[in-house]
């Protein structure tokens, strides 16, 4: 790690800090063995999982799209893109429907556990791993009962680069028609 | 001076006016458009009598609709410009370009002023540099600031608040008249205005040389009674002089006695006295007293407007959005319901049938009918050009001709909205970077001034606008130099369409630009990423020093469409039928393969490239049976491709659903739509695929 990598590495903790603060409510599911928590606010609803329509070319994490009451939704599976667990569809699946950025999602988890209350202390700043889960993405940790419950800023998660959601600028301009994949 | 008196307008009308507050910025701003429109089509040198009228009512009517509603501002701004056009139409003052120049700015400033008032927020617009450009102007000296002297022929000064004052005798004069009658419409008329005085005939009724004359008791102003009498009659046929004797103004009129025996076979008055005596007016016509003390500007607006209301309805967009997502699900549904009842027994559901083969015929026929409910011209989109044009043309020194084509091309009104931006930014392209400067096209041997043609027109299932111009076009040589210094490939053999689309890549503006572009920081490549987001593809076409042609088309109607769907192993995808020609059976040896990887099929005499689906999509086939039974020709953008599929499972009607609202673009898709069984299908982006298989 270089010195700029490292000093983002610094900033983005800090900033992770300084969001942990305040505490809130929040929806926990599993994924796995783990148990993860995000804010309820961004949670639009809870669905049983149905089969999505494939789109081509996509990440394997990103199931495909279903219709939501006439709004096309695009699903992505958290087991696989954070590979934790094994993505198994069976009748306790649960996709849980995220409001994100003025956008519909929805996540594909293992089940949903409960919505708590956290008071702000209670919340403690993550250390850093070198993980799959980028700590940008935690803003903490806490412990219920037994339970380690990890914290995600689920915004900041389903909007990065590489979950590939949202549509970036293009880039040669000999690709006239084309955006996404690679192209068969 | 408060520039809002609306309590007062209203206290002094009895009535809440501020429920016709609404219709009253809606038709301003139709007139203030109209006043625009009619002030860029003048031709300085020759502008018609019609054409000075027409400028003139707008801002008469902006004016009285103002006054009467207490928007004292608008009023005030309104009754200056009303001054200056009507010198212009009497002919006192010629038309010059610094006139149109500064009634053009009059009008940004009265929709600005609106707009505030209609949002009831932000801060007074300025307009005294206006009033003091306007009333110089007037005064025949421009830079003077001077409040403008009247004209002989009008013994008050124009400006002159229409406040009661002292009651003064007029000698009023209408002619020459080709119909002496029209001088009693005037009489009838200034009798419906209550408390206007009184007016009677001083001639026996009968013309003389053509000439009507009247004696007139008024408190009004000589403006006011001007701006009552030139509804009927012309300007120059009404004079307003005072009553007297040894009036000397006009030879060949007879001299006439202070008083006239009146007799009462005139029929003018039923019941008015033959001497003047206190300003009370008897009025012999049913009129509804209008608001004091305003000029009856209304009078004249609903007798013009009425002929186009009854014609149109103001609807709210929104109202008409609700409509068709509700008539989008209606289609669902009777999709949902056709596919279920196709596995039923005709004979014993024969009523059924038949119901829903007429529900099918009502909901087609019922779509059809909303989705033209959002059909607009694209006039609505030219019309703003030639405004923009000419004020760029004359910041650049350029001289620019702006001609439109096809302007009673229908448009979806959400395409319409989301299309000007793009139009606007091509067509500053043009006029800024395209055309050359007067001195540098005669030079070339062209005309001196450019040429910029918007056109539009229906071509399939798309709409097509161009940009043209004569301008100097793109420059080949420099283009490449720019991509390369961007570090973009761009070997000397790429081909001239290739060279021109590097445009479109991000960063690639050139290096001068005006510094007021297009106000959104856009550039080509967001123009292009606009239309694309619409559904639509924009191509370039340039010929060095010769001109510049950018074409983009768009989808007609993004809601709802006539489609295919195809089976591909489990998975179904969607055409619009629009761009399907004809589907064959495959038998192996149609397909032949070319350059040991492309492969073709000859339909007819002609060879097409076969696209597989399976394999574009990359679709899980979990049996072992060998797909591609079923092609299916389809052409966009001037070419054909036969796609291989499993099967032809139906045509509908779909509802075409936005996949990047939530997710991204996706190659060769150019949508979504929600299959009877709830399951979403893509719709595939012919053209994409057509573009693909030239690659």
């Amino acid at each position: 790690m270089n010195m700029i990598s490292d000093a983002s590495h610094v900033a983005a903790h800090e900033a992770a800090r300084a969001r942990t603060q305040a505490g809130g409510e929040f929806l926990t599911f599993r994924l796995g063995a783990e148990e993860y928590g995000i804010d309820i606010l961004r949670v639009q609803e809870i669905r049983s999982y149905e089969a999505p329509t494939r789109i081509a070319n996509a990440p394997p994490f990103l199931k495909g799209v279903v219709n939501l009451r006439g709004v096309i939704v695009p699903i992505v599976d958290l087991r696989l893109k954070l590979s934790v667990g094994e993505a198994r569809y069976d009748a306790n699946t649960v996709v849980i429907i995220l409001n994100i950025l003025k956008r519909v999602v929805g996540i594909v988890v293992d089940s949903v556990s409960d919505v708590i209350m956290l008071a702000p202390g209670a919340i403690k700043p993550a250390p850093e791993f070198g993980a799959t889960l980028k700590t940008e993405y935690i803003t903490g940790l806490a412990t219920v009962g037994e339970e380690l419950l990890i914290l995600v800023d689920i915004e900041r998660l389903m909007s990065s680069r590489d979950m590939a959601l949202v549509d970036e600028a293009q880039g040669s301009p000999l690709h006239r028609g084309d955006s996404v994949g690679s192209g068969a | 001076m408060a520039d809002l008196n609306t309590d007062a307008a209203s206290q002094a009308a009895g009535i809440d006016l501020s429920q016709f507050f609404q219709i009253f910025f809606e038709e301003a701003g139709e007139n203030l458009a109209r006043l625009e429109q009619l002030l860029l089509q003048i031709d300085i040198a020759a502008a018609s009598d019609d054409e000075l009228n027409a400028i003139f009512r707008c801002a008469h009517s902006v004016k009285g609709g103002a006054a009467t509603f207490g928007f004292a501002d608008v009023a005030e701004l309104t009754h200056e410009m009303e001054t200056l056009l009507d010198k212009l139409r009497r002919h006192e003052l010629a038309p010059d370009t610094a006139m149109v120049d500064v009634l053009l700015q009059a009008g940004d400033a009265l929709r600005a002023q609106l707009a505030r008032h209609q949002q009831a927020e932000g801060d007074p617009v300025d307009t005294t540099g206006l009033l003091v450009a306007i009333r110089a102007l007037v005064a025949g000296t421009p830079g003077a600031a001077n409040h403008a002297a009247p004209a002989p022929a009008i013994p008050l000064p124009a400006a002159q608040p229409a406040e009661p004052s002292v009651a003064r005798l007029l000698d009023l004069r209408v002619g020459p008249l080709a119909d002496p009658a029209d001088a009693d419409n005037l009489v009838d008329l200034f009798n419906e205005i209550v408390d206007l005085g009184t007016i009677e005939p001083i001639d026996g009724g009968t013309p003389i040389d053509g000439m009507r004359r009247f004696k007139v008791l008024t408190t009004s102003t000589d403006s006011d009674l001007l701006d009552l009498f030139t509804f009927h009659v012309s300007r120059e046929q009404v004079q307003l002089l005072p009553f007297g004797p040894g009036y000397g103004f006009h030879t060949g009129n007879p001299g006439v006695p202070p008083t006239l025996p009146v007799d009462s076979g005139y029929g003018f008055f039923d019941n008015a006295p033959g001497a003047p005596t206190a300003a009370v007016a008897a009025p012999t016509a049913d009129a509804t007293p209008i608001a004091t003390p305003p000029p009856p500007t209304a009078r004249a607006l609903p007798k013009a407007a009425a002929a186009i209301e009854s014609a149109t309805l103001r609807v709210s967009v929104e109202k008409v959005d609700q409509l068709i997502n509700m008539v989008g699900e209606l289609v669902i549904t009777q999709a949902m319901l056709a596919q279920h009842s196709q596995g039923l027994d005709p004979a014993l559901y024969q009523q059924l049938a038949g119901g829903l083969a007429e529900l099918n015929r009502n909901t087609r026929d019922l779509q059809e009918s909303v989705m033209s409910i959002r059909m607009m011209p694209m006039s609505l989109v030219f019309n703003r050009f030639p405004r923009m044009l000419r004020d760029l043309a004359a910041k650049l020194g350029k001289q620019v001709n702006f001609v439109t084509v096809g302007d009673a091309t229908e448009l979806d009104k959400g395409l319409v909205e989301k299309i000007t931006d793009p139009l606007t930014h091509l067509v500053r392209n043009s006029c800024d970077h395209g055309i050359e400067l007067p001195a540098e096209r005669v030079a070339k041997g062209k005309p001196e001034a450019g040429t910029i043609t918007l056109s539009a027109s229906h071509q399939g299932g798309s709409i097509v606008i161009e940009v043209r111009d004569d301008g100097k076009g793109l420059s080949r040589d420099r283009l490449l130099r720019k991509a390369r210094e961007l570090g973009l490939p761009a070997p000397d053999s790429m081909p001239d369409a290739d060279v021109w689309a590097l445009i479109f890549a991000p960063g690639f503006s050139t290096a001068t630009e005006v510094t007021d572009v297009s106000g959104r920081g856009v550039g080509m490549d967001v123009v292009k990423r606009n239309i694309t987001a619409l559904g639509g593809s924009v191509e370039i076409d340039s010929a060095e020093s010769c001109g510049l042609r950018v074409s983009v088309r768009l989808p007609l109607t993004l809601a709802i469409m006539d489609a295919m769907s195809v089976g591909v192993a489990d998975e179904v995808y969607i055409l619009p039928l629009s761009s399907v020609v004809e589907s064959l059976q495959v038998h192996a040896d149609l397909i032949k393969t070319l350059g040991g990887s492309g492969r073709v099929v000859e339909v007819r005499d002609e060879f097409m490239p076969v696209v597989d689906l399976e394999q574009v999509f990359r679709v899980p086939r979990r049996t072992a049976l060998a797909g591609g039974a079923i092609m299916v020709v389809v052409e966009a953008e001037g070419g054909r491709i036969a796609l291989l599929v499993d099967e032809l499972i139906g045509q509908q009607q779909v509802v075409v659903k936005n996949l990047e609202a939530n997710y991204r673009r996706v190659s060769d898709v150019s949508g979504a739509t929600i299959l009877g069984d709830g399951r979403v299908a893509l719709i595939l982006d012919v053209a994409s695929l057509v573009r693909r298989s030239r690659h």
